[in-house]
């Protein structure tokens, strides 16, 4: 998948379709501009003019609440005008369909598509149909990446531990199947994080993992010692086929995050989870409830760095 | 030509808004200059009501032409804008088109009772019917020049003339 797709001539950002391959400078101005659409949402009047008279369609299909909903919430505070399109999609879905779909909302004179596909791929397909003036934000594409969940982890962690040039970092759990992993380890070792880990059943990591530049390990004690950030995954049933754990209860066992377990990170590190959790699964009630939880401030973090990353590409 | 000194219209503008001023005067800058100049002169006026700073860009009307530029900052106004009497500062004030941009968003925050405006430089060549009440100088510049304030790290200012687009 060719990543310079989401780059212009001029070297800036058009859509944005993974982090993979965006330089520093741009993941740090969406990080910052997002800082500032922060002191936006603590107003008297939650919005800003900046996108008023745009036309951003929601393109949904795959189920989402918290994506797309914060989505919808980042486009109206820049008073953008928003559709929502939950379009449930059967397995034979080609790229001649989703085109066509596209094409029409384009002939309603569409300004910015954000799009959530289960195949791997459907947003750079979007992205390289569409006209010159139509902008793309992939929202989740199969098991390939989910950047705007990355860029507001990347928020939260900068909120949190003040830069990333100290931390260790351990992402635990589905990371086959987990497009969220895959954008997080791209943009944090693009912003100089100095040792991410991974986490993990053999089983649930994919080949060649460290070639991304991580550090492997599948015990719990040894992966999270001394981490300053702990990013949870979500165990994702629904994509997975055959025999890949023996059960729920057993991955719990080893990789869910307990007090106990957590007892290995720094005593200050934070825990984070894009959602949806599954509780007792891969997290206990205790932490994701607990002192050290930052999950839905993740959540809240999620708008403004969707307001930035809208407000940055409509306007290049 | 030479630009006047930049201290010398700070005082000057201190001083025709300690006239006006009460205690309860709010003063809110405009990055980057106007933050500045309203730093100082919050300092030099003794107020107590803490300073408002604002970042206009997401308000500009030239987003669709230029975009976002990266290093936007956070605006924050740290008092109730809700019948507030603002002074709105700036270090140089040409277009008025930033101007029209800091007023939209202090009224995002509430009704003022009322606003007023402070430049340490008016160069002319408004494009909007805005009109300061407190000016440190009118300089007359070349329309290819642009006036620029600077900080030295003492955080002693200066006035520099450039040419536009250098």
């Amino acid at each position: 998948m060719n990543a310079n797709l989401q780059m212009s001539a001029e070297g800036k950002l058009k859509h944005l379709l993974t982090t993979e391959g965006l330089p520093p400078e741009i993941l740090l101005q969406i990080l910052d501009t997002a800082r500032s659409f922060c002191s936006v949402t603590e107003r008297q009047v939650k919005k800003v003019p900046l996108l008023r008279g745009k036309a951003i369609f929601n393109l949904f299909f795959e189920p989402s609440t918290r994506t797309r909903t914060t989505f919808e919430i980042a486009a109206k505070r820049l008073s953008a005008d928003v559709v929502n399109l939950n379009i449930a999609t059967s397995s034979q879905t080609k790229g001649e369909t989703l085109l066509d779909t596209v094409a029409n909302l384009t002939a309603m004179h569409a300004d910015m598509f954000i799009v959530r596909h289960g195949e791997s791929g459907a947003a750079h397909l979007i992205a390289r149909n569409v006209g010159p003036d139509i902008h793309v934000i992939n929202a989740g594409d199969g098991r390939h990446a989910h950047p705007t969940q990355a860029l507001l982890d990347m928020f939260t962690i900068r909120h949190y531990k003040g830069g990333f040039n100290h931390l260790r970092v351990a992402i635990v759990g589905d990371i086959l199947h987990s497009r969220v992993a895959r954008s997080e380890i791209h943009a944090l070792t693009t912003l100089g994080v100095p040792e991410v880990r991974v986490i993990g059943p053999r089983t649930l990591l994919p080949r060649h993992v460290q070639n991304l530049g991580v550090h492997v390990f599948h015990d719990m004690a040894a992966g999270l010692k001394d981490v300053d950030v702990v990013m949870m995954l979500r165990l994702q049933h629904e994509r997975m086929s055959g025999a890949l754990l023996p059960s729920a209860g057993e991955f719990f066992k080893s990789y869910g995050l307990t007090p106990e377990k957590l007892a290995h990170a720094k005593p200050d590190a934070i825990v984070m989870h894009p959602g949806p959790m599954n509780r007792g699964v891969e997290i206990d009630s205790a932490v994701a409830d607990g002192r050290q939880s930052v999950i839905l401030p993740q959540v809240t973090f999620g708008i403004a760095v969707r307001m930035a990353v809208m407000g940055i590409l409509a306007g290049n | 030509m030479t630009l006047p000194d930049a201290e010398t219209l700070l005082a000057e503008l201190a001083q025709q808004i300690r006239r006006d001023a009460t205690p309860d005067t709010a003063l809110v800058g405009i990055y980057t200059g106007g933050v500045w100049i309203a730093e100082r002169l919050h300092r030099m006026l003794g107020l107590s009501t803490p300073m408002g700073t604002i970042d206009v860009a997401f308000y500009r009307d030239d987003y669709k032409k230029t975009g976002l530029r990266p290093g936007v900052k956070p605006s924050d106004i740290p008092f109730k804008v809700e019948g507030a009497d603002i002074i709105l500062v700036d270090d140089v004030l040409y277009t008025g088109r930033t101007i029209r941009a800091a007023l939209n968003e202090i009224f995002d925050y509430g009704r003022p009772t009322s606003i007023r405006l402070a430049a340490l430089v008016d160069r002319g060549g408004r494009q909007l019917p805005i009109c300061p009440q407190f000016v440190g100088a009118r300089v007359e510049v070349a329309l290819d020049q642009s006036i620029e304030l600077r900080r030295a790290q003492a955080g002693r200012f200066n006035l520099a003339l450039m040419s536009r687009g250098a």
